[in-house]
């Protein structure tokens, strides 16, 4: 049989979001392009985005992944604010971040609900093969 | 079910998301939702890429929302023939709606869809409207000359389009040309609009023969950077919804939305049945010439 119903499978879709005030949004437009070319449909809203607009988005597009990608320095404070509103949305949705994040961060950072963060230097390829792995595994209720 | 007529944003982008991967329980809803439908404003945007059709739209939540009306909006972008993906960016100019709980935003990819929309967006639809907008509104992926799929979908097509867009000659070819109820030609704050909105007037009024038509598309001038010209736009809408609800046209254009769903389901259906019959043996008697695919093809949709 040919894979699927013969029609694509059903892509993943991820929230690409900058929280916080910084404007460098390259390197998410980055991964935005890399993803998009690995199949997945990307939402991307934008600089200066609060907690709450990330969370309110992520529900509406009923997204499986969100990714984070800041680098103002404020990650302890807006990636685990971003978390606390996902699951307060109700949404089981994994979260990834990325941008200047100190090593001593990053099990901080897990330990309230960042599945996975990616430095600067982290091949695309690395990130996209991580959401392919992981995704099937987010269970939607 | 019940959680979407509430109002509830997370039950209804669940249902959107059941309706958009075309999911089993797509269809239970579907005709859950089907009662709802039909009596709110479907307000379809068009234009070419970048002509400003999310930014208008989002200026015209801003003068819904001033009404107190709750809006849904369906942002479509196109999904990649390649790898299957997609760029979503419409959203980011309507994001400073995101946290109004009067406003619903949902990013929609064609997924192999040609025409400026996606197959499941009836569905979409239909779930934005149980879910209690008062105003929907469509905006179609950039679109071309002859991707005039929206006209079957909305209950009001605005054409954007934009100064240095082309001459009397270009707004008189067939196409999308013919499907606006509302030309907007939007950047009106940039050099030559005067030009672009008589040379559209010109155009559109070629058409016109001896008696008046019930409905002349308007021809107006906004600028979604300054929000010029949106008030207008506003009202033009309510006026063309207004023509629809007491003619007979209203009524027509539902027809026609009802035929294009029904014929959509239908060829999706038929479509991913047969192509689910296509097996690796198919595939190889065809490589060593044991049957043609003509042959094959009929033997399939037969089944």
């Amino acid at each position: 049989m040919i894979e699927g119903n013969g029609l694509t499978p059903k892509p993943y879709r991820v929230l690409i979001a900058k929280p916080g005030l910084d404007g460098h949004d390259r390197g998410a437009k980055v991964i935005v392009r890399a993803l998009r070319d690995a199949g997945f449909e990307v939402i991307y809203t934008g600089i200066r985005q609060t907690p709450e607009m990330i969370a309110q988005t992520a529900l509406q597009e009923d997204v499986d992944a969100v990714g984070l990608s800041l680098l103002s320095g404020a990650h302890m404070t807006l990636f685990p604010q971003i978390t606390k509103l996902l699951k307060q949305n109700g949404l089981s949705v994994l979260v990834f971040g990325g941008g200047i994040i100190p090593d001593e961060d990053v099990p901080k950072l897990k330990k309230k609900g960042v599945d996975q963060v990616f430095g600067p230097g982290t091949p695309l390829s690395a990130i996209v093969e991580y959401l392919n792995a992981r995704l099937p595994r987010v269970q939607k209720k | 079910m019940g959680r979407v007529l509430r109002g509830e944003h997370a039950a209804a982008s669940r249902a959107l998301s059941l309706v958009i991967d075309e999911a089993p329980e797509a269809d239970s809803l579907s005709k859950a939702f089907f009662p709802k439908s039909g009596s709110v404003q479907k307000i379809g945007v068009c234009g070419p890429p970048g002509a400003g059709k999310s930014s208008l739209t989002g200026r015209l939540v801003h003068h819904l929302r001033k009404q107190k009306l709750k809006v849904g909006i369906l942002a479509v972008d196109p999904s990649s023939p390649v790898s299957g993906g997609a760029f979503l960016g419409d959203r980011l100019r309507i994001q400073e709606h995101a946290m109004d709980p009067g406003v619903f935003i949902r990013s929609l990819a064609t997924r192999g869809m040609v025409g400026g929309v996606s197959y499941t967006i009836f569905g979409a639809i239909h779930v934005l409207e149980a879910w209690g907008c008062d105003k929907i509104i469509v905006e179609t992926v950039g679109t071309g000359q002859d991707e005039v799929e929206i006209g079957k979908v909305g209950d009001s097509v605005v054409y954007v389009t934009t100064p240095s867009m082309g001459d009397e000659i270009q707004a008189m070819k067939a196409g999308v040309m013919e499907i606006g109820d509302i030309f907007v030609v939007n950047k009106a704050d940039l050099h030559g609009s005067d030009k672009a909105l008589s040379d559209l007037r010109s155009a559109l009024s070629l058409g016109r023969g001896h008696e008046a038509k019930p409905w002349e598309a308007p021809v107006l001038g906004t600028s979604a950077l300054t929000g010029k010209g949106v008030e207008e736009l506003g009202k033009a809408l309510d006026e063309h919804w207004a023509y629809l609800q007491r003619s007979d046209e209203g009524r027509k254009r539902l027809k026609e939305q009802h035929k294009e769903e029904l014929s959509l389901y239908i060829s999706r259906r038929v479509y991913r049945n047969a192509l689910n019959q296509i097996s690796e043996k198919y595939l190889d008697d065809l490589v060593e010439h044991k049957i043609d695919p003509a042959s094959l093809g009929t033997r399939i949709l037969k089944k």
